[in-house]
């Protein structure tokens, strides 16, 4: 069962963001980077802001990631998370893709006990027609 | 620059301020037509004298049929900020004062009608958002909880700014609300004690830490030196404005989250306001009184950081010693209500109030203002502000 109902927004892939979504249908965590410079970026777009290269390749996190910053969402801004409130949306990053942000939800936690530079680590939250959406949980000790 | 040169604003109008959906007898179209209609009859001047049109925030009232239903003769310039919400507000302004000062157009009515009964929410989930993918998915739907992420971050960073201080921005804007009969929220008063008890809605920020969500109109007339001194009321002259962004800001916090780690829990004014008071000649100490976007309070504190009241992490003792309040602080803030407690205009009529400092017409009156910061949506890509002052 996924982690919202079956109302929640999926994503929509388009022309520049279709490569994440693709290796997220195969639960694969991958972000953008240049073939020129190596930097990695997040969301993906079509030109390195660094070296302007249109070239790029995709760089796989392994999953562990740290709380950027956080906020225990109240208020039901939509239908879909009616049931889920209160719930945790984070933006993480990555030690071994730095550069990127993503934002995403901390799950399986007390909304208390999270905080900023807690690790956390993703987890495949199947959510239909074979799409999966990273979601993360406190790292186990 | 010399007062010759400058644009300056000669008249403001405003329709009714309603709740959300509270204006369905008539079309947004109309309500922003009525206040520009307002903002003219403000300045003593009419439609035919004006020859341009700007707004912001992807407004559906367009100015080509504003033109024709306003039966304005010549249209000679026109333009729209990027950018939703109310990022654009003063940079429709500092547009239309550069048109007017390059001699593009001699008068620019700046508008922006909002009925959001009839079109959309902005509180609320959004279709169609610019890096909706990389946020709807996870419940990250409205500005509230964007904006939260950023202020949960200044707040770790800086742990001297407490929730108490949010509390004391959203009792500081409904207390001058309650001098203002035009505001939504007068004859509604608020205690740090209501505050505290009112629901969070994405932590740190409670309800009373939100914006209004309003339906109304507001314009504002920016025309030349000589016309504006011409016009029925008190010309109140554009010192500096402006607009723009940071580096890598994108959608910010509103989705891309990929501005630079330094600029990460700021409103993205710091080059702006740098730039700003560079260009006006005035330092902050010079500032009688601000207009400051609170679409949540917790922007207001890192705003009154980032222009340079108070130094990163001071804005909490800042507020706490009272230097906002009407009328005794230092720098009275948001003395229309704000957008916490007046109305949510995108901006606009917190850029009114600030016309009417200038003029000695405010609810909240500070005595002999002479200047006055006014900003733009904070913490988005583009913002803007703009300093404004009595000659």
């Amino acid at each position: 069962m996924a982690y919202f109902s079956d109302a929640m927004p999926a994503p929509h892939p388009n022309y520049d963001d279709r490569d994440f979504w693709s290796g997220c249908a195969e639960k694969r965590l991958q972000f953008q980077a240049c073939t020129e410079c190596g930097t990695a970026r997040h969301p993906p777009t079509p030109v390195c802001p660094r070296c302007r290269s249109f070239k790029v390749m995709w760089r796989q996190a392994a999953g562990s990631a740290e709380v950027y910053t956080h906020t225990t969402i109240h208020h039901a801004s939509h239908e879909s998370v009616k049931p889920n409130l209160p719930y945790v949306v984070s933006v993480v990053t990555f030690p071994d893709v730095p550069g990127v942000r993503l934002v995403t939800n901390i799950t399986d936690v007390d909304p208390k006990q999270v905080h900023i530079g807690m690790p956390v680590q993703l987890w495949w939250d199947a959510i239909g027609e074979g799409m999966y959406i990273p979601r993360f949980k406190p790292t186990s000790n | 620059m010399a007062s010759e040169q400058s644009a300056y604003i000669a008249g403001v109008g405003q329709t009714e301020f309603k709740r959300h959906g509270g204006i369905m007898d008539r079309s947004q179209f109309q309500v922003a037509a009525e206040a520009i209609l307002a903002a003219l009859a403000d300045a003593g001047m009419t439609p035919d004298e004006v020859d341009g049109f700007a707004s912001f925030s992807n407004d559906a009232n367009e100015a080509a049929l504003m033109q024709v239903a306003l039966g304005v003769p010549q249209m000679r310039w026109s333009s729209m900020v990027w950018g939703g919400g109310g990022g654009g507000s003063c940079a429709a302004i500092a547009q239309a004062a550069a048109a007017v000062q390059a001699g593009h157009a001699q008068t620019v009515v700046v508008y922006r009608g909002l009925c959001q009964g009839q079109t959309r929410r902005f509180g609320r989930f959004g279709d169609g958002r610019t890096h909706g993918n990389f946020v709807h998915p996870y419940g990250l739907f409205a500005p509230a909880q964007m904006l939260a992420l950023l202020v949960r971050r200044h707040m770790h960073l800086n742990p001297q700014v407490r929730e108490e201080h949010l509390g004391m921005v959203a009792v500081n804007a409904r207390v001058n609300a309650n001098r203002n009969p035009q505001a939504v929220m007068y004859g509604k008063p608020m205690t740090i004690d209501d505050y505290f008890n009112s629901r969070y809605i994405a932590e740190p920020l409670r309800l009373f830490d939100c914006c209004l969500e309003t339906d109304g109109g507001c314009a504002i007339v920016v025309t030349t030196a000589a016309r504006a001194r011409d016009a029925r009321k008190t010309p109140v002259r554009i010192l500096a404005s402006g607009h723009g962004s940071g580096p890598g800001w994108g959608s910010g916090p509103l989705g891309s989250q990929n501005m630079p780690e330094a600029d990460y829990n700021t409103t993205n004014s710091r080059r702006i306001a740098r730039e700003l008071f560079a260009a006006a000649g005035v330092t902050p100490a010079d500032i009688d009184v601000a207009q400051i976007y609170d679409h949540f309070s917790g922007m207001v504190l890192m705003a009154l950081e980032e222009y340079g009241f108070c130094d990163v992490g001071g804005s909490g003792d800042f507020v706490a010693q009272g230097n906002i309040a009407w009328k005794t602080g230092k720098l009275p803030i948001n003395t229309s209500g704000g957008q916490l407690s007046e109305a949510y205009v995108h901006g606009m009529n917190v850029a009114i109030e600030g016309v009417r400092q200038l003029r000695g017409e405010s609810t909240s009156q500070v005595d002999d203002a002479r200047l006055c910061l006014v900003t733009g949506g904070l913490g988005v890509s583009p913002t803007s502000a703009m300093i404004i002052g009595r000659d």
